[in-house]
C-alpha cells in the first residue's frame, strides 16, 4: 500500500475550496487551539499520542452544545490524497453528530495514514470490514447541493471544513 | 392526428414551453461535466471500472437468491430486520407496522426512488404520520405537490426564481428568500428541526452489501447520514437488485456513480453504514444532559427489500439487464430529447430518461411504458454513457415490439396489407407499419418518380398523410430517383486493374432510391483509389422496422441481408456502408438478431465510408486521386450512432488530410433520428433539439460546405439551414478533381 503524499493531500484540498495546515506532533495542541472557532464540540480521536482532552473542546457534548457548537473537530483514521477524502467513523463518541451538526468541521489526520488513491483506500476499508469496523463516512469537502438554483455549501453538514496533518514523528 | 397523438403533441408543446430551458441547462451542466470527468481519470481506467461493474451486476443478479438469503443473516447477526417485499403494497403496509410498533408520527425521509415506486409518503400520510423529504431537491418537488422530473436531479425543472416564488408562498417567511443561500438556509433549518424530532428515518440504499449487511448512500447534501443516525429507528428501502456480495465489490462502482451522474469524482459523502450504528442516540428532551442527553434507547434498523416485479424481470431474457442499472441518471442527461422536455414527458410513474422504459415496463406495466417508450429514437447516445454498459435503446425497441404487439389490430390494417409486408402480427399500428416498411414504399416511390414525387407533395396528399400515418405536413419528404443506385453502378462499364481490395458497397434504402448522389461518388472515389467495386441486390439492413419495434421483420431483414453480405464476405470482400445507422446495425444490433458467428463476420468486415478511405490512404493508396480541399471550410456534423462506435474522427482526418479547414459540430444530437422528426407529435420537438445545432451552424454555413454523415442528419440540417447539405464522401468525388 504505498502512502499518498502531504503535498498532493493538500492540492486536492484546495481544489475542493478546503484550507488545511500542516503540523508537528509539538505543535499539534496549539495550531488546533487556534484554528477552533469557540464554541466547540469533539469527538475523541482514535489513534494514539494525540487527545482532544487538553483543548477547548467539549467532549461527549450535551444535545444543546452540539445545536449551538459552532466547530466540531473529530478525528480521522484514513485520508485519500488525490481526491481530498477524509474517514468519519461511526463510534460511541458520536463522531457523526459532531461532523454533521456544527457548521465548521475540523478533521485531525495523520501523516502516515493518508492512502494516494480511492483504490487504496478501499483496500483498508476490507480489512476495517474483516476486523468487524464496519460504518465509515467518506467525506469529501463540504456539504453542497445544486438543488436551489446555484451551488450552494452547508446544507445539512458542515458549511466549511479545515484539514489539520499531523506530521510523523521524526 | 388521432387523438392521443395531438394530445402527446399538446402535452409536449407545454413542457418545451415550461420546463426545458431548466432541464436543458441542468443535463448539459451534469454531460459536460461527466467529459470532463472521465477525461481526467482517463477513458481507459473509465472503461475498466464499466467493465468491472458489469460483471459484478451480472453476477449479483444471477446469483441473487442466495445473497438475498446471505443478506437476510447478516442484517439479523447485527441486530437489524430484513423484510422482503413483494409488492408495493406489502412493503408500505410493512413500514406502518414498524411505525406503529414505535408509535411513530413523523417521518423524516432521504432521497429513495424506491420509496417514491412504492408511494410511500401518500401510505404514511393517510395513517396520519408527518413526512417530510429532507434532500432539497425532493423537498422542493413535496411543497410543490410535483413529482421528479429527473432520478439524479428530481427538481431540476425548476429555476430558482421558482422555488422562491414556492416557498415564499407555502411558509411566509419573515425575510425575503431571493437567492439559492438564503433559500438553503431556510431549508436546512427547517428541516433540521424536523430531523432532530422525528421519530424514524427513511433512506433508500444505493448499494447493499450481502456479506455484512451493509449498506452505502451516496448523497452531497449530508441529509442521508443525519436520517440515517439521528432518530433512533433507521429504516432503509432498497430494491432487490441493489445487492452486491460485499464491500469487495463495491469499489466500481464508488468510481463510476458520481462521476456519471454529476461528474465528480467521488460524493461529498459516501456512506457505508452497518446498523445499528455505534453513535449514540440523541435524546433532545434531555437537552443539557452530557453525552447527547444521556439517551441509553436502542437503535433499531429494518431493511425493506421490494420485489416488485423484478424477480420477474430478472427471469426476462430482454428486461434482466435494466435490474443492473445503479440510478445515475447518465443516459438521461445525453439523451437529445430529454434535455429538450425532461422526465415529466420522458419518463413513467417513478422512473425517467432512456432506461425508464425497462423500470416502469417491469415494475409497472406496458401501459404506462407505453406513454413515453416512442421518445427513444435509438440513436444510442446513452450506450457508452451508461457506467454497467446497459442496451438501453435496445430494452426500449423489445418494450416497444411487446406494446406494438398488445394492439388491438384496427380496420387500417387491412387497406394497406399490400404495403407493409412484414413479419408482424396483426395489431402493429398501421404508422409504425407505414415507418417501418419504408423500404417498400421507397421500392415504390423510384419505380413511378418523378410522378411520386409530385403527388407525395401535393397538398392533398399531404394532409391525407398527416391524418392517417401522422406525417408532419411541415417535413419536407424524401425525394425518389428513378435510377437506382444499383440500377447506375450495373449499366456502368468499369474494370480496376489489379485492385487493392474488393469492396462490396452496401446500397442502403435511402441511398439506392433517394441520395444516389453519395453513392455514385462513394463508387467513384473507391475506384479511385483502387479498389473493384460492386453493388449488390441486397435489401435494407432492418433499421426502420426495428426502429418501429418491430423485431421480427427487422430479424427477417437481418437474415436476408448476411445471407448476401456473407457470401460476399467469404469471397474475400470488404463491407463497405455509407449509412451509419446501418453499420450500427451490423455491428450492434445483429449481434440480437443473427448467429453469432454471422453477427461477428458482419461486424468484423464491415466498415463506414470515411473510415474504410482512411484504411486505404493508410495502406498504400494515393491520395493525389482525390480533389483537394485548397484550404476550404466544411462545417460537419456526425451521426449519433457513428459516434458511439467512435468513428467520428476518421472523416474529419480524411478531410484535414485533403487540405479542408474543418469545423465539427460539438452538440449531442440533431432531433431527426430515424423518423423521429416526421412524426407530427414530436416535430416541435425534434426542431427544438436541432435549434442547438442550427445555432452552431448558420453563422458559417455561407462560408462552408455542410456536411453530415447521416440521412437524417442531413434532413434535418436541410430543414434548419439555408445551405444544402452533402454526405463527406461527395467532397472526394474524383468526377470533381
Amino acid at each position: 500500500m504505498s502512502a499518498g503524499s502531504v503535498q498532493q493531500f493538500q492540492e486536492s484540498l484546495s481544489r475542493l475550496d478546503t484550507p488545511s495546515t500542516v503540523v508537528t506532533p509539538e505543535e499539534f495542541e496549539t495550531e488546533l487551539a487556534e484554528i477552533i472557532e469557540p464554541p466547540a464540540v469533539g469527538a475523541e480521536l482514535a489513534f494514539d499520542g494525540h487527545s482532544l482532552s487538553g483543548l477547548p473542546v467539549t467532549l461527549g457534548p450535551s444535545p444543546s452544545q452540539l445545536r449551538e457548537a459552532t466547530t466540531g473537530v473529530t478525528g480521522s483514521r484514513l485520508s485519500i490524497a488525490s481526491l481530498g477524502t477524509v474517514v468519519v467513523e461511526s463510534s460511541t463518541d458520536g463522531d457523526e453528530f459532531v461532523a454533521l451538526y456544527p457548521e465548521f468541521h475540523v478533521v485531525v489526520v495523520k501523516e502516515s495514514e493518508i492512502r494516494s488513491t480511492l483504490s487504496e483506500a478501499f483496500e483498508w476499508l476490507r480489512s476495517e470490514f474483516a476486523a468487524g469496523r464496519q460504518s465509515f463516512v467518506l467525506a469529501t469537502g463540504p456539504s453542497s447541493t445544486g438543488d436551489m438554483g446555484a451551488l450552494v455549501q452547508g446544507v445539512h453538514g458542515p458549511e466549511r471544513v479545515h484539514i489539520v496533518i499531523v506530521r510523523d514523528d521524526e | 392526428m388521432s387523438e392521443s397523438t395531438r394530445s402527446d403533441a399538446e402535452r409536449i408543446r407545454t413542457l418545451l414551453r415550461t420546463e426545458s430551458e431548466e432541464i436543458k441547462e441542468n443535463t448539459r451542466l451534469f454531460n459536460a461535466a461527466r467529459y470532463d470527468a472521465v477525461e481526467t481519470v482517463g477513458a481507459e481506467t473509465h472503461e475498466r471500472y464499466r467493465t468491472q461493474a458489469r460483471e459484478i451486476k451480472e453476477e449479483s443478479i444471477d446469483r441473487l437468491p442466495e445473497l438475498l438469503d446471505r443478506t437476510r443473516r447478516a442484517v439479523e447477526e447485527n441486530g437489524g430486520t430484513v423484510y422482503v417485499a413483494d409488492d408495493a403494497a406489502d412493503a408500505n403496509r410493512y413500514i406502518r407496522t414498524v411505525l406503529a410498533e414505535k408509535d411513530a408520527d413523523s417521518v423524516v425521509k432521504s432521497k429513495s426512488m424506491t420509496t417514491e415506486e412504492i408511494d410511500l409518503n401518500e401510505s404514511l400520510e393517510a395513517n396520519g404520520c408527518g413526512v417530510w423529504e429532507t434532500d432539497l431537491g425532493e423537498f422542493v418537488i413535496q411543497v410543490a405537490e410535483e413529482s421528479p422530473s429527473h432520478i439524479v436531479g428530481p427538481s431540476l425543472h425548476k429555476s430558482r426564481e421558482e422555488i422562491t416564488a414556492l416557498f415564499e408562498r407555502e411558509f411566509d417567511p419573515e425575510e425575503p428568500l431571493d437567492s439559492a443561500q438564503k433559500l438553503t438556509a431556510f431549508a436546512r433549518e427547517f428541516l433540521g428541526e424536523r430531523i432532530d424530532e422525528a421519530d424514524i428515518g427513511i433512506t433508500g440504499a444505493n448499494f447493499v452489501m450481502a456479506e455484512s449487511g451493509s449498506i452505502a448512500l451516496v448523497t452531497n447534501e449530508g441529509n442521508a447520514r443525519k436520517c440515517a443516525s439521528i432518530p433512533d429507528t433507521h429504516v432503509a428501502v432498497a430494491g432487490i437488485e441493489k445487492i452486491i456480495p460485499s464491500v469487495a465489490e463495491l469499489e466500481p462502482f464508488a468510481e463510476l456513480i458520481s462521476r456519471s451522474a454529476t461528474g465528480q469524482d467521488i460524493p461529498q459523502y459516501l456512506s457505508l453504514l452497518t446498523p445499528p450504528v455505534e453513535t449514540p442516540t440523541i435524546d433532545f428532551d434531555r437537552a443539557e444532559e452530557p453525552e447527547f442527553g444521556g439517551n441509553d434507547a436502542d437503535r433499531d434498523f429494518h431493511l425493506v427489500l421490494i420485489d416488485n416485479g423484478r424477480r420477474a424481470m430478472r427471469q426476462d431474457e430482454e428486461l434482466r439487464e435494466t435490474l443492473y442499472c445503479i440510478r445515475c441518471g447518465a443516459c438521461a442527461n445525453s439523451c437529445a430529447n430529454f434535455q429538450s422536455v425532461g422526465g415529466h414527458a420522458f419518463g413513467g410513474e417513478t422512473y425517467t430518461g432512456g432506461i425508464a422504459t425497462g423500470w416502469e415496463a417491469g415494475i409497472e406495466g406496458l401501459d404506462v411504458a407505453e406513454e413515453f417508450n416512442d421518445l427513444c429514437t435509438g440513436c444510442s447516445r446513452c450506450v457508452n454513457a451508461c457506467p454497467v454498459k446497459i442496451d438501453i435503446p435496445w430494452i426500449n425497441t423489445v418494450v416497444r415490439d411487446r406494446i406494438n404487439r398488445g394492439k388491438d389490430p384496427g380496420f387500417e390494417d387491412l387497406l394497406v396489407d399490400g404495403l407493409v409486408p412484414d413479419e408482424e402480427e396483426s395489431g402493429t399500428p398501421l404508422r409504425k407499419r407505414f415507418f417501418g416498411n419504408f423500404e417498400t414504399a421507397a421500392k415504390i416511390g423510384s419505380a413511378t418518380a418523378p410522378l411520386s414525387n409530385l403527388v407525395a407533395s401535393s397538398g392533398v396528399a399531404r394532409k391525407a398523410m398527416e391524418s392517417t400515418v401522422g406525417i408532419d405536413a411541415r417535413r419536407d419528404l424524401p425525394t425518389f430517383e428513378r435510377t437506382t443506385l444499383r440500377k447506375w453502378a450495373r449499366s456502368r462499364d468499369t474494370h480496376v486493374e489489379d485492385p487493392l481490395r474488393r469492396v462490396v458497397l452496401y446500397p442502403d434504402v435511402y441511398t439506392n432510391y433517394v441520395q444516389t448522389a453519395r453513392g455514385k461518388a462513394a463508387v467513384r472515389v473507391l475506384e479511385a483509389l483502387g479498389c473493384e467495386v460492386v453493388v449488390p441486390d441486397v435489401g435494407g439492413s432492418g433499421r426502420a422496422p426495428l426502429s418501429q419495434g418491430m423485431i421480427a421483420t427487422a430479424e427477417g431483414k437481418a437474415r436476408s441481408v448476411a445471407e448476401s453480405l456473407l457470401f460476399y464476405l467469404e469471397d474475400g470482400y470488404d463491407v463497405v456502408v455509407i449509412e451509419p445507422s446501418d453499420l450500427a446495425m451490423f455491428r450492434r444490433e445483429y449481434e440480437k438478431l443473427l448467429p453469432a458467428a454471422a453477427h461477428e463476420r458482419i461486424d468484423e468486415g464491415s466498415y463506414e465510408i470515411l473510415e474504410f478511405v482512411y484504411g486505404l490512404l493508410e495502406n498504400g493508396a494515393d491520395i493525389a486521386a482525390l480533389p483537394d480541399g485548397d484550404g476550404n471550410g466544411v462545417a460537419y456534423h456526425s451521426h449519433c450512432q457513428q459516434r458511439t462506435l467512435g468513428l467520428e474522427s476518421y472523416t474529419e482526418t480524411v478531410l484535414e488530410r485533403l487540405g479542408y479547414d474543418v469545423l465539427t459540430s460539438d452538440v449531442e444530437c440533431c432531433g431527426m433520428a430515424g423518423s423521429f422528426g416526421y412524426k407530427s407529435e414530436y416535430y416541435e420537438l425534434s426542431m427544438d433539439v436541432g435549434e442547438t445545432l442550427a445555432t452552431q451552424f448558420e453563422p458559417v454555413e455561407n462560408e462552408r460546405t455542410v456536411v453530415a454523415s447521416g440521412t437524417s442528419c442531413m434532413e434535418q440540417l436541410d430543414s434548419l439551414l439555408t445551405a444544402e447539405s452533402r454526405h463527406p464522401i461527395e467532397l472526394l468525388d474524383p468526377v470533381d478533381r
